[in-house]
């Protein structure tokens, strides 16, 4: 039992139809996970359960063990100080998901605020100013006053992920964090997760549809589709001797930048 | 930012001209000649050309734009010689009904309005803004329900069937108010309260309910933003999360929609003031308008338009000093 | 190559008004958009647009299919200067280079019928449509591999990648010589968007259309094209054949772009494959 995080035969239901069916999965101190599917697999509503920030009307059951606690049996002031602190989470689309009224500042320092209430307003800031640094903000002293709009999205990526990184977590669950950038933005804010990786030990969950990002991230990895997990293993049984046929149709069905590969192999199930 | 209010400003100056040109044109212009009107029924062809150039109605169309333009900023003579009555700036015209300045007539009434608004205002604010988180808060349940009924029938009944309704049941039946009587602040503070508080809920309510809606919806749709589960994924209590992620973007919008409507009440709450007798810029403006006393109404229309091309001003500004994405240039 | 290309671009050049900062006292500064970008499509062959977001390749293409005027620069289509006509002129060019976007729901009508959605430009075009728009708007059905029984269903009834078919159904439905794709794939699942490609493939093979495709994802250009521009900044800073472009970039913006493009690790990759080839053999 030295994994990090244990989730087991985790169940999550709208109006009792099953969006996440039965998952299980693990991720060691430092570890690298990736989560890979396509759109409507459920990968994002496990995160989402992990965090305890499922939607309204959607119904968790299972086990979420976290550093020997089970979450799910968290009361929600108990869940709050472990989310943010303990699991932060970086999103999708860092444009919507920082708040326009507030400087970049001030949201990294609320991050790292609620979680210490000792801390003055003054170290809270300057707690940010070092977030921002560690995450090759160029000039975060002034940078730090700046609103969301005024950075491009590569660099309001960086703010979330100092965001993240203000409390130490030892899990960081990246949901889609590169899907909304460019390809040349994309590869360093996924190297800049590793650098971040490797300083400060924080164990990754990486949730994407994109398989190329995920082999080169994650240690290990599962598949989800429809909610259930069909494969899981490390990323390189996965990727050299995939198991399950959905997975080696969607291995097949990934355009290769480096040649053509004739006529794309294709799944059923949509058409 | 500087550059930005510089902007505005000169933007505004340029509006407030072109109103002041339409106004002039369709009441000076258009409308029937006043002098016949002044001169009454004895009158006499000379006399009419008396009054007319007393006026300065026989200049060119330009001239008398340009000295209503004058009168504006510098003050005008009317008559000539020792009949000649002094009108000193803002001179915004001479009433032939009442022998009084404009001006005059208009800013006596000013503070009357601006108290029967700024009442207005705060209780449509109140009400909306607590209706509305109410009814956000409770979505899809009996209390939201309950609301949305009460304000589709704040935003259809008619101002006047309503202030009449009002005085009907709370004074006449119930004697629950007293009935208006003219006092002033500092007499009987007391009486004066309850003189407006007919007006005010009346003039208050449709614009409350549609608050309510607003409110409603703003909070809704922000509560489902991105930023909001960022907030509640860094740990944050959920009190903060509403008050700093949730409250402050609905509504900004709202207090800002306030200002111009605060604005466009100012111009004068003509039904309200009229059914409760409350002798305001409306009152003023629905007596001039009986009596054809031109130069009165169209005062009151330029004030009006003054009033709400300002307040859009201030509340663009306002805007641009609360929300950090307008008006200090593109991303960086 | 055939000497004379079916599309032309010389040039083409779009400015924008910046917005927001036009003055009552000056006018608005302008943002180049488009900068100076020339291209050929020929017949049967597809030129890929690539770059990052605000690159300009999007404009471009708009440009071409004259879905926008230019600033400045020209348009010829088979030969033929397009770049200012205007009304039943400029309707016959639409009908010639059809589009296909790239959120297949926001650009079909929500209240429309699949079967009034294919046949819309044919009617538009007050072509004859022969024995009907059922028969006409099954046929395209068929073409695209949808069902033709679900004709009379809405676009809401349909999953992305069936939408994005139906949306290619109206383009080709009136013979277009130039299909613009937008995007057309971006927003799929890899597993749809694979079908996709392979439907334009099999469809250009048939009709012999040039494909003016445009797309930020460099592996899925280099299953398509034949040949590419890549953009950034609003100029083309590197044209060719698809596999100099791919396997031997000259520029140095090229270079960065693919050297930045994840991917699945060969070795990885290549076990893969023999593991395949080995069970089968």
């Amino acid at each position: 039992m030295s994994d990090l995080l244990r989730v087991r035969d985790l169940t999550v239901a709208f109006h009792g139809k099953p969006v996440v069916d039965a998952v299980d999965f693990a991720v060691p101190p430092g570890g690298a996970l990736g989560i890979v599917g396509e759109s409507g697999s459920g990968k994002s509503m496990t995160s989402l359960a992990v965090m305890g920030l499922l939607p309204k009307g959607a119904t968790r059951a299972g086990h979420i063990e976290f550093d020997g606690t089970d979450l799910t049996t968290l009361n929600e002031r108990r869940m709050r100080a472990v989310r943010g602190d303990r699991i932060a989470m970086v999103f999708q689309d860092p444009l919507s998901s920082l708040n326009p009224y507030y400087t970049v500042g001030t949201q990294i320092a609320e991050a790292y605020r609620s979680h210490r209430s000792d801390v003055s307003r003054r170290a809270a800031r300057k707690a940010a100013i070092e977030a921002m640094e560690r995450v090759h903000i160029r000039d975060a002293a002034r940078r730090v006053d700046e609103y969301p709009h005024q950075f491009s999205g590569g660099m309001r990526q960086r703010v979330m992920i100092a965001m993240a990184l203000t409390t130490e977590p030892s899990l960081i669950i990246a949901d889609e964090p590169t899907t909304a950038l460019d390809v040349t933005v994309q590869a360093q804010i996924l190297d800049l997760l590793a650098e971040v990786r490797r300083d400060t030990g924080a164990a990754l969950i990486l949730i994407t549809h994109d398989l190329a990002v995920v082999s080169e991230v994650a240690d290990t990895l599962i598949v989800m589709r429809h909610g259930k997990v069909v494969e899981s293993g490390t990323a390189e049984q996965v990727f050299s001797d995939p198991r399950h046929p959905y997975t080696r149709a969607l291995l097949d069905a990934v355009p290769r930048i480096d040649d053509e590969i004739g006529e794309l192999q294709t799944l059923g199930g949509d058409t | 930012m500087t550059r930005y209010v510089v902007h505005r400003v000169l933007g505004m100056l340029l509006v407030l001209f072109l109103v002041c040109l339409f106004t002039y044109i369709i009441f000076f212009a258009l409308s029937p000649d006043p002098a016949v009107q002044i001169c009454g029924k004895n009158c006499t062809p000379e006399r009419i050309d008396q009054i007319r150039a007393n006026l300065g109605l026989t200049d060119p169309f330009l001239t008398q734009f340009l000295n209503f333009l004058q009168g504006l900023f510098l003050g005008r003579d009317y008559g000539g010689g020792p009949s000649a009555v002094h009108c000193p700036a803002p001179c915004l015209g001479y009433s032939f009904q009442t022998s009084q300045f404009v001006t005059d007539m208009v800013v006596q009434r000013l503070p009357v309005t601006a108290v029967v608004a700024l009442g207005a205002a705060v209780l449509w604010l109140v009400l909306g803004v607590i209706g509305g988180l109410l009814s956000a808060v409770r979505e899809g349940r009996f209390t939201d329900r309950f609301i949305a009924g009460l304000t589709l029938g704040g935003m259809s009944i008619p101002n006047y069937v309503l202030a009449l309704a009002l005085q009907y049941v709370l004074v006449v039946w119930l004697q629950w108010l007293p009935f208006p009587q003219a006092v002033r602040f500092a007499d009987d503070p007391g009486q004066w309260f309850l003189n407006f508080i007919m007006p005010w809920t009346v003039l208050a309510i449709g614009y409350a309910s549609s608050y309510t809606r607003l409110t409603r919806a703003n909070v809704i749709d922000t509560l489902d933003e991105n930023f909001v589960r960022t907030a509640k994924a860094k740990g944050l209590r959920p009190d903060l999360v509403w008050r700093r992620h949730a409250l402050r973007p609905a509504l900004t919008p709202i207090v800002t929609i306030a200002g111009m409507d605060f604005a466009g009440l100012l111009g004068g709450a003509l039904i309200t003031e009229t059914v409760f007798g409350i002798n305001g810029v409306g009152k003023l403006a629905a007596d001039s308008i009986t009596k054809n006393d031109q130069p009165v109404i169209m005062a009151v229309t330029l004030l009006a338009a003054f009033f709400v091309v300002v307040g859009n001003m201030a509340v663009d500004l306002v805007y641009s000093a609360i929300d950090p994405r307008v008006g200090k240039g593109a991303a960086s | 190559m055939s000497p004379e290309p079916l599309l032309r671009a010389r040039d083409l050049v779009k400015e924008f008004p910046v917005a927001g900062m036009a003055g009552l006292l000056r006018p608005a500064r302008r943002f180049t958009a488009v900068d100076t970008v020339s291209f050929d499509l020929h017949a049967g062959r597809t030129l890929a647009l690539v770059g990052e977001s605000g690159s300009g390749k999007s404009t471009t293409a708009r440009l071409a299919a004259r879905l926008i005027d230019v600033t400045s620069g020209t348009v010829h289509l088979d030969g033929r200067d397009i770049t200012a006509l205007h009304g039943q002129d400029l309707l016959e060019v639409r009908r010639q280079v059809q589009v296909v976007f790239q959120d297949p729901f926001s650009s079909l009508n929500p209240r429309h019928t699949v079967e009034r959605i294919v046949t819309a430009p044919l009617r538009y075009q007050k072509r004859p449509i022969p024995g009907g728009t059922r028969s006409v708007a099954r046929a395209l059905m068929e073409r695209v591999g949808l069902d033709p029984d679900h004709v009379g269903r809405y676009p809401a009834q349909f999953s992305g990648g069936q939408a994005q078919r139906i949306g290619i159904a109206r383009a080709i439905a009136v013979n277009p010589r130039v299909l613009v794709c937008d995007e057309a794939v971006s927003a799929l699942d890899v597993s749809v968007q694979a079908q996709i490609i392979n439907l334009l493939r099999e469809l250009q093979r048939e009709e012999g259309f040039g494909c003016l495709f445009i797309a930020h994802d460099l592996a899925v250009v280099r299953q398509i094209a034949t040949s590419v521009a890549v953009m950034t900044g609003g100029r083309v800073v590197e044209a060719g054949e698809r596999d100099a472009v791919f396997d031997d970039p000259q520029h140095e913006y090229t270079r960065e772009l693919l050297a930045a493009v994840p991917r699945i690790r060969p070795d990885w990759d290549a076990r893969r494959r023999s593991n395949v080839t080995g069970a089968t053999t």
